[in-house]
């Protein structure tokens, strides 16, 4: 919501000079009106001065420009050179002098222009950030002039070079020189020319000495568009040029105060449930309360002397009361469209908007004032003169005033005619009643509407409007009277029309009431403050509560408030926020901390970390596909997953039952950055369906690497070091050949005991290629609940060894399919009370052993407890040892 | 023999003294001194001297060899001195080679600014809760005295699972403020940070999936004083000693009074500056007393207990604490940007 100072003063005074913007932004800010940005306009536009065009002469050096000497309120009139053509002397004209800033940011400075002195720029719309909109009437007519005429083709041209005062063009259309002008009024030029006629042209770009294209039947001047003629044929016969002021200014008066911009403009981010703060009067309201100022409001006072009564022109029916608490409605004749006056434009234009005509800008005007939006339409395009409010029928569509047709459905609430929508209510209007140029009769719509219904129909039409903002936050029914009232005067103090006798005012249904009973000991327990009851009621006054007793009536503004603690959040606004202690209740002392599986939770992280893995952060939702790229079969019943129904696309368009696309995705991000090496950890949630539609939502361990020093067995170390650290034993790993996703031959599942904690291994080559990835990557799944359920207790202390260890190489020779592991799970086995521990060091295959067979050689360590271990006792222990490899695997000892 | 024995004196001190290496000067002990070496063929002229004179021949004799050994072993110093300097000169390294890489893993930094928060307040007495992500809307709505029809229910704002809305994916941590006060008994202290989902296309300040930290007390006596001195407190650890604080009005459908927590720009000191949008105060997080209505559909009386809640934004925080300019760095997860925390 954009406020103007100058407007705010209008009922708080408030002035800038008194309070600048910084104390009156934190002010605000602090009773609970945030200012985002302050805005000062003045600082756009600097010593740009309105200049009156004493004379205009020909540049000697150019043929499209113009030495202007203008009066800008000096002893000495100021020369300036221009290249429009549209300047007449004595129009008055907004000048940038030398020095001058344009809110552009251009500087201007005075200087020489093929030769001759310019002190500066006389200005377009475009120049000062106005459109045709603030103007109307600077929209410009730009005649054909002869002597600008560029032929497309030299070798041809339609009007020759030599073409003289009286020659003919075509048909009755003659050349003819202009020998006199005069001005006729705004925009309006009375010509003289030779061959002898007079005539009236609304072209603005014509001047003594010009040829110009003179249709002899209709007696006027013709432009580029009745000649038919390319804008390139007549490069300087635009339809732009200065903005010639119609406006009561004299020369030297400064444009950024006539623009307005001798204003602050201040951006309040207003919260949804504050709807009545969405205009001037209600953070007029908030700005005295908060400075403790006076808040001066003005009621409306309309004549009504056009005659006649509201009730005999027309019928306005609630049909659907639930959508519509109120429908109030005036009527004014004799409309007069024109545009609005410079204050109201200019104030239009400060809250962001743009000034339309009289009308349309009245209606804004009172949504900005007091917050109500309204409608205006053109009675006479009201069939049966009746208006319906009720929900659109089957099949009902309406063309709005963007030009859009929109179809309708039936929850929508409509402003009908007898026959037809003619607007959606609250959201906007129909061009079917649209005002026009030659509208005579408005009916003035002031209305609420049910906020919720407004919204979703704007939503479901996609067209959020000013209006349908405010409404659908739900607005003060007792506010639509002020407004119409307020647009009525309006209308008259513009001279915009006559408003006709009489208002109608549909009430349906009793408006509510609220009331809240003022307990300060209550208000005071919630704050923590000790405020007295007078200064709390003090507070509700100033916002417009009421109070009986202790019954505190809310005004009806405040939708909001219901409840002691609504009234507790007004008076902390205005005790203030920052005026409440700082003080601990003292309360009952929890003890806090982590619970045991969020300690693990952070063991585990550490543990991966320390092994140089580094912690990744990857989206819950992946699109389907993914699964197809991982190589799940298409009946694989993992695929069941939750699916968003509004996803923002089909990438996050399912809750993953697999981490494992959510890291391949990350490898491979990293592979494409060309990044050497990967090694990465998450700690995340997969969702898997329940049968009530809610989620499983457990947490996976997933490990994930590529790069120049990884294999399989670096990955397995991890595992292993991750498995270890749950303190009850080591990991089994078995071989798993039928994981889709990944390689069949360096996969293994990982268990403890005869839980499965997960899987991991090398991706299969085809799911990399999925990814566009032509490198190993290894990754590892393992259920988080599973590790945590395994987690061993406290660890017991164990006494150090006090006789030394023997240790004895052995390398058997068996068939190379044999796994190493079981190998080694047969040595622990059969070892005996002394085998303490059993290390892998070498697998070799090749010349040396016989085809199909492999050698590996395991160090074996023995320990007694209570003696020095003997060789007998060692050669004991690994003779065991051979005999079950023997006979469990046929092996031999090397 | 005294000549001779002389003649060796001079001879083998002379020869010790320029001893060129270990091994010679080995081989001159073995010379001078060994069993077959010179002076024990001078001493076995001994026996043709006289009784008178051996005892004076035979000091003299112990003393050259006393003379002689003392000269080897100095000498055997003076070479292991010089061979050790050698060694150590041969031995001596580029120190300024690199160091043997040792690769340590990263907590990702978002993570980071969590765990801090955390510890700081379970040093408060808080214990963290965990809850589910696919959420009723029950839970992320209703309960919170969000009505049917209020915008943030909206479908092009919120994930759901169902045509009736029922099943969301929950838009904020405050449903955790329902499960905590619907299981938990009192009083209650909690801090439920995760995952949480809204409609926003990814660009450099949105994502559809980010991060929440919710807080909730509940007890007796329990006062928006309190409130502001927890607050107040936390954000000095967070942003340091001195930080100064604003608390201003908001609105939050689940809390009333409902605050937004300022601290004043750390860069300008308030003056206003690009880092604060030329506001001098950065939001930090909202912040309320638990709306007696939602105490009251948990269960728990409010005219006996009060609460308080707030809820920050993490990814926001830890963007600030490390000066990242753009969020998707955090999703992307690109390894040269995990190494930097």
């Amino acid at each position: 919501m954009k406020l103007s100072r100058k407007w705010l003063n209008e009922f708080v005074d408030l002035p800038l000079s008194e309070i600048d913007d910084r104390a009156f932004d934190e002010a605000m800010t602090v009773s609970g009106s945030k200012v985002e940005v302050t805005e000062d306009l003045s600082a756009k536009m600097k010593n740009v001065k309105v200049g009156r065009i004493l004379s205009l002469e020909k540049h000697p050096n150019s043929d499209h420009m113009l030495v202007a000497q203008l009066d800008v309120g000096e002893a000495e009139p100021v020369q300036i050179c221009t290249g429009a053509w549209n300047v007449h002397v004595g129009d008055l004209v907004p000048a940038a002098l030398h020095n001058a800033l344009l809110p552009n940011g251009t500087k201007i400075t005075k200087g020489k222009l093929r030769g001759v002195l310019s002190n500066g720029m006389l200005c377009s719309l475009k120049e000062l950030e106005v459109t045709e909109h603030d103007f109307p009437y600077a929209v410009i007519e730009a005649a054909a002039i002869l002597n600008d005429y560029h032929p497309i083709d030299p070798e041809k041209p339609s009007i020759s070079a030599d073409i003289k005062p009286g020659d003919r063009i075509f048909g009755k259309v003659i050349a003819a020189k202009v020998t006199a002008v005069e001005n006729a009024g705004v925009n309006l030029w009375k010509l003289r020319l030779e061959p002898a006629a007079e005539t009236v042209t609304n072209c603005q770009n014509v001047h003594e000495g010009d040829l110009v294209a003179y249709d002899t039947a209709k007696g006027r001047v013709l432009t580029l568009e009745d000649l038919r003629a390319e804008q390139r044929e007549f490069p300087h016969c635009i339809h732009d040029g200065i903005l010639i002021l119609h406006e009561d200014l004299k020369p030297g008066d400064d444009m950024a105060a006539f623009l307005g911009l001798d204003d602050h403009i201040v951006e309040f981010e207003i919260t949804p449930n504050r709807p009545d703060c969405l205009c001037v009067i209600g953070l007029a309201r908030e700005a005295a309360a908060t400075f403790d100022k006076e808040l001066k409001l003005h009621t409306p006072v309309v004549q009504a002397k056009a005659g006649g009564d509201i009730n005999e022109l027309t019928k306005i029916v609630i049909e659907d009361a639930d959508l519509c608490p109120r429908y109030t409605a005036r009527m004014v004749k004799n409309v007069k469209i024109a545009p609005s006056p410079a204050w109201m434009r200019e104030r239009i234009r400060s809250a962001g908007m743009r000034p339309i005509n009289n009308i349309v800008d009245i209606t804004n005007y009172v949504m900005l004032e007091y917050g109500q939006p309204m409608h205006a339409f053109d009675f006479s395009c009201v069939e049966g003169k009746e208006v319906h409010i009720r929900r659109a029928r089957a099949g009902e569509s309406i063309t709005t005033l963007d030009g859009t047709e929109r179809k309708l459905s039936e929850n929508m609430l409509c402003i009908c005619d007898v026959n037809r929508p003619i607007c959606v209510a609250g959201v906007m209007g129909g061009s079917n009643s649209e005002i026009v140029g030659d509208t005579a009769m408005v009916l003035f719509e002031s209305a609420n509407f049910n906020g919720p219904s407004v919204r979703r129909t704007a939503t479901a039409l996609g067209m959020r409007t000013d209006a349908s903002s405010r409404y659908e936050k739900g607005l003060d029914p007792q506010n639509t009277m002020k407004a119409v009232q307020r647009a009525c005067e309006l209308i008259e103090l513009l001279g915009a029309g006559e408003v006709v006798e009489g208002i109608i005012d549909v009430v349906p249904n009793p408006l509510p009431e609220t009331t809240v009973k003022l307990e300060p000991e209550k208000i005071n327990a919630l704050l923590g403050t000790d405020i007295d009851e007078q200064t709390m009621r003090d507070i509700l006054l100033k916002l417009g509560f009421t109070l009986e007793g202790d019954v505190i009536r809310v005004p009806s503004w405040r939708g909001d408030v219901s409840h002691y603690s609504d009234i507790a959040e007004e008076v902390a606004r205005f005790y203030g926020y920052n005026e409440i202690p700082i003080a601990f209740s003292g309360g009952i002392s929890t003890a806090g901390g982590f619970s045991p599986v969020q300690q693990y939770e952070r063991e585990l992280g550490q543990t991966c970390r320390s092994m140089g893995l580094d912690e990744i952060i990857t989206y819950s939702f992946i699109s389907p596909t993914y699964y197809d790229k991982i190589g799940w079969p298409k009946d694989d019943p993992r695929r069941e997953s939750l699916r968003i129904l509004n996803p923002l696309g089909e990438d996050t368009s399912i809750m993953r039952t697999s981490i494992l696309p959510s890291m391949l995705e990350i490898l491979t991000r990293n592979y494409n950055y060309r990044n050497r090496e990967a090694r990465l950890y998450e700690i995340g949630r997969i969702y898997l369906k329940r049968p009530d539609g809610t989620a499983d939502e457990p947490k996976i361990l997933s490990l994930g690497a590529y790069g120049p020093k990884m294999d399989f067995f670096t990955l397995k170390g991890w595992v292993e070091k991750i498995v270890a650290g749950l303190g009850v034993g080591e990991a089994r790993f078995a071989a798993e050949k039928d994981n889709p996703s990944y390689h069949p031959g360096r996969c293994a599942s990982v268990w403890l005991g005869d839980r499965r904690l997960g899987v991991l291994g090398q991706i299969h080559p085809s799911v990399a290629a999925n990814y566009g990835v032509d490198a190993e990557l290894y990754c590892a799944e393992l259920s988080f609940d599973a590790l945590f359920e395994n987690k061993g207790g406290i660890p017991v202390f164990k006494p150090l060894p006090r006789f030394p260890a023997v240790t004895r190489d052995i390398a058997v020779v068996c068939d190379a399919a044999v796994p190493a592991g079981e190998l080694r799970d047969c040595i622990l086995a059969s070892g005996g009370q002394y085998l303490v521990g059993c290390t892998l060091f070498d697998v070799y295959a090749g010349s040396r052993i016989a085809a199909g067979k492999k050698s590996v050689a395991f160090s074996l360590s023995m320990r007694a407890e209570d003696q020095t271990l003997t060789d007998e006792h060692a050669e004991e222990t690994v003779k065991r040892v051979l005999d079950a490899l023997s006979e469990r695997f046929g092996a031999v000892i090397r | 023999m005294k000549e001779l024995m002389q003649k060796l004196r001079e001879a083998s001190l002379k020869a010790v003294s320029q001893a060129p290496t270990m091994e010679t000067l080995e081989e001159m002990r073995v010379r001078y001194l060994g069993k077959k070496g010179e002076l024990t063929s001078i001493l076995r002229q001994m026996g043709r001297l006289s009784a008178e004179e051996r005892p004076a021949m035979g000091q003299l004799a112990n003393q050259l060899r006393g003379d002689i050994e003392a000269a080897i072993e100095a000498r055997r110093e003076l070479l292991g001195k010089e061979l050790l300097e050698r060694k150590l000169q041969e031995e001596a390294l580029d120190v300024t080679l690199p160091g043997e890489s040792v690769r340590l893993g990263h907590k990702h930094p978002m993570y980071n600014v969590l765990d801090q928060i955390k510890d700081i307040f379970i040093g408060m007495g808080f214990e963290v809760i965990d809850g589910p992500e696919v959420e009723l809307s029950e839970y992320n709505f209703t309960k919170l005295n969000i009505d049917e029809g209020h915008p943030s229910r909206d479908w092009t704002d919120t994930f759901y699972f169902t045509e009736d809305g029922a099943i969301c994916l929950r838009t904020q941590t405050s449903p955790m403020q329902i499960h905590a006060m619907e299981t938990r008994s009192l009083p209650i202290r909690v801090l439920a940070p995760g995952r949480v989902y809204r409609k926003d296309e990814v660009d450099a300040t949105h994502s559809p999936m980010f991060h929440q930290i919710e807080g909730l007390v509940v007890d007796k006596g329990v006062t928006m004083a309190d409130l502001k001195a927890t607050l107040n407190l936390v954000v000095e650890q967070i942003y340091g000693k001195g930080t100064v604080t604003r608390f201003r009005p908001h609105h939050f459908p689940f809390t009333e009074p409902s605050c937004e927590l300022d601290i004043q720009c750390h860069k300008c000191g308030g003056k206003g500056c690009p880092t604060c949008k030329g506001e001098g105060w950065i939001e930090v997080l909202g912040a309320g007393m638990v709306h007696p209505k939602v105490l009251a559909g948990c269960g728990i009386d409010p005219d006996v207990y009060s609460g308080w809640a707030f809820g920050m934004g993490l990814e926001r925080l830890a963007m600030g604490e490390y000066k990242i300019t753009d969020l998707r760095l955090i999703f992307e997860n690109d390894e040269r940007f995990l190494e930097q925390f």
